[in-house]
């Protein structure tokens, strides 16, 4: 019998892990958690702040997953290294356990730059885990004035989640607009609008150069008084236990479509890896969640002797804040169609006959038909594009093919 | 399973599949009282030009790209019909960002609702197909794929 262990207990972890079910009945699994929680859904810890759901809410799968799922789960345990042939993981515990099939699903951590006066600094957060959110929760008052360093999609959401439970909150970032990596400066400034007119201010093109205490001096000289602060700039994939046994390492663990590693045998998935983004023809890392489930899925099938590939990848993401809506997936490359009307904005970007990429600011209905012609590389010149720039609509398909869609299992 | 489908040729673009749909799925047991004056909120919807015209709703894909993309693990597979659960959904929208079919769209709370068959409603048989008056919308079994 065929034995897997797994190093993470994130979405990518339950992606490998029904993967490999779908093969393998009964294997044992063991799961190698540096979390003491059970997997719960990591995009949903602003929610949590704000209210909008609980632990329980937050689960990921039902309570009995992983004893349904035959999978013996080590809470609280951090794998040490690994053996070059990916026979064993060793836990900084001293303890072994030995698998046949390995896959490294250690997400990202944050990144934290080394900011002059940190250590003073009495209350200051990150926020990437459950742990982190929970201790933020407990740190807040109604007179709290935070202070969050970082505008991307970290960030913001952080300062959607707590702005109606304290006095202020300022977000600064280096850029010079926010979500940067995701939009371009009018879409940025839209959405920044949105956050001010909802209260958060914005200090932006400007960093903490030193922290003293309770006060931030920024690059531009003005100071911010605080009373917590919470650190997103940005993260890091976890690497260290592949890079460790010399196998290839970018940004992220380097993976096939398969999710196989530079080392045979030894498989990878989610934000700590970097795999081919077909928009782009490139690899990137590409830390979003369901990229995570789906090459979980893939490395599980494939370590327990199945074939699936996942060649697919994109980023992708649907981000709202305060009820406006950012939509984006693909590169932004090429030839661009727009619309920009009021608070909505439409950029849709081709090349080479085929859709790159889109970003999409308040209207977003059916957008996934845009996702899909980026995902399956449809041939522009194979459907009625000039229909599909002004709505996303099947009716641009040929009749064929929609009656395989609607008229057919898909 | 039995699924919905479509035949464009039949459909005549009357939107009642809409309005049926709406009404299954309010809870009340008056039309009139359900929908009258109020924006409708459809799990299904009519769409094409002025030569075609087709309601689209869920595909219940036999692998759905929109429950192995929820951040909140609110869409699941319950044997063949994918559901989501309204209490767990945060109305992020990353389903709607992914359907290829542009089947999902939210509720008016902002909270995604979507064709779960009509199985759990007051209905307990699609309304779309049974209020279709050109039965351009079926409920049946077809060829599952391999």
């Amino acid at each position: 019998m065929r034995s897997y262990a797994i190093v993470g207990n994130g979405v990518a972890a339950v992606g490998c892990i029904e993967g490999i079910r779908s093969v393998d009945a009964d294997g044992p699994i063991t799961i190698i958690s540096e979390e003491t929680h059970e997997t719960y859904c990591r995009p949903l810890i602003s929610y949590l702040l704000e209210g909008k759901t609980d632990t329980e809410r937050m689960r990921y799968r039902d309570a009995d997953f992983f004893d349904r799922m035959g999978c013996t789960v080590l809470y609280g345990s951090r794998a040490a290294r690994i053996a070059s042939d990916g026979t064993a993981v060793v836990l900084e515990s001293g303890e072994t356990v030995h698998c046949d099939a390995l896959c490294i699903a250690t997400g990202s951590s944050p990144f934290v730059p080394r900011f002059e006066g940190i250590e003073t600094v009495p209350k200051r957060f990150s926020f990437m885990t459950l742990d982190d959110a929970l201790a933020l929760d407990g740190a807040l008052e109604a007179s709290s004035r935070v202070l969050i360093v970082g505008a991307g999609l970290i960030g913001l959401k952080c300062a959607e989640g707590i702005c109606g439970r304290v006095a202020s909150v300022t977000v600064c970032d280096l850029a010079d607009r926010v979500l940067s990596s995701i939009l371009d400066a009018e879409c940025a400034m839209l959405m920044q609008r949105n956050l001010e007119q909802n209260g958060i201010r914005f200090m932006l093109g400007d960093s903490v150069s030193r922290f003293e205490g309770s006060r931030a001096v920024m690059l531009h000289g003005d100071s911010v008084d605080f009373d917590l602060v919470v650190l997103a700039v940005g993260v890091r994939a976890n690497t260290g236990l592949i890079a460790d046994i010399g196998g290839e390492v970018g940004r992220g663990i380097v993976v096939d479509d398969r999710m196989q590693t530079s080392i045979p045998g030894i498989y990878a998935a989610g934000d700590c890896t970097e795999g081919n983004d077909i928009s782009l023809g490139q690899r990137r890392v590409i830390a979003i969640l369901p990229n995570a489930y789906l090459q979980g899925h893939a490395a599980g099938v494939n370590m327990a002797g199945g074939d699936e590939v996942f060649d697919k990848a994109i980023p992708m993401n649907s981000i709202g804040f305060f009820g406006l809506h950012a939509m984006t997936a693909g590169t932004y490359t090429g030839e661009v169609y727009e619309e920009v009307n009021g608070t909505s904005v439409k950029r849709l970007f081709w090349e080479n006959n085929l859709l790159k990429g889109f970003i999409l600011i308040g209207s977003n209905e059916r957008a996934g038909i845009y996702t899909s012609l980026i995902r399956e590389r449809t041939p522009l010149s194979s459907i009625d594009f000039e229909l599909l720039k002004t709505s996303a609509t099947t009716t641009a398909f040929p009749r064929e093919q929609r009656r395989k869609k609607f008229g057919g299992v898909v | 399973m039995r699924r919905v489908f479509v035949n464009e040729e039949w459909c005549l673009a009357c939107h009642l599949c809409e309005y049926n749909c709406a009404f299954a799925n309010s809870g009340m047991d008056d039309m009139v009282l359900a929908l009258k004056g109020k924006p409708i909120f459809p799990r299904i919807h009519v769409e094409g030009d002025e030569r075609i015209s087709y309601a689209v709703s869920c595909r219940h894909c036999t692998d759905p790209i929109c429950v192995k993309s929820c951040i909140a693990g609110a869409l699941s597979k319950d044997g063949d019909v994918i559901r989501v659960d309204r209490n767990v959904c945060v109305g992020c929208l990353t389903c709607v960002l992914v359907c290829p079919y542009g089947a999902l769209a939210p509720g008016p709370d902002g909270v995604m609702q979507k064709c779960e068959l009509c199985l759990e409603n007051s209905c307990g048989e699609p309304a779309c197909v049974k209020g279709c008056p050109n039965r351009a919308i079926v409920y049946e079994e077809r060829g599952e794929r391999a």
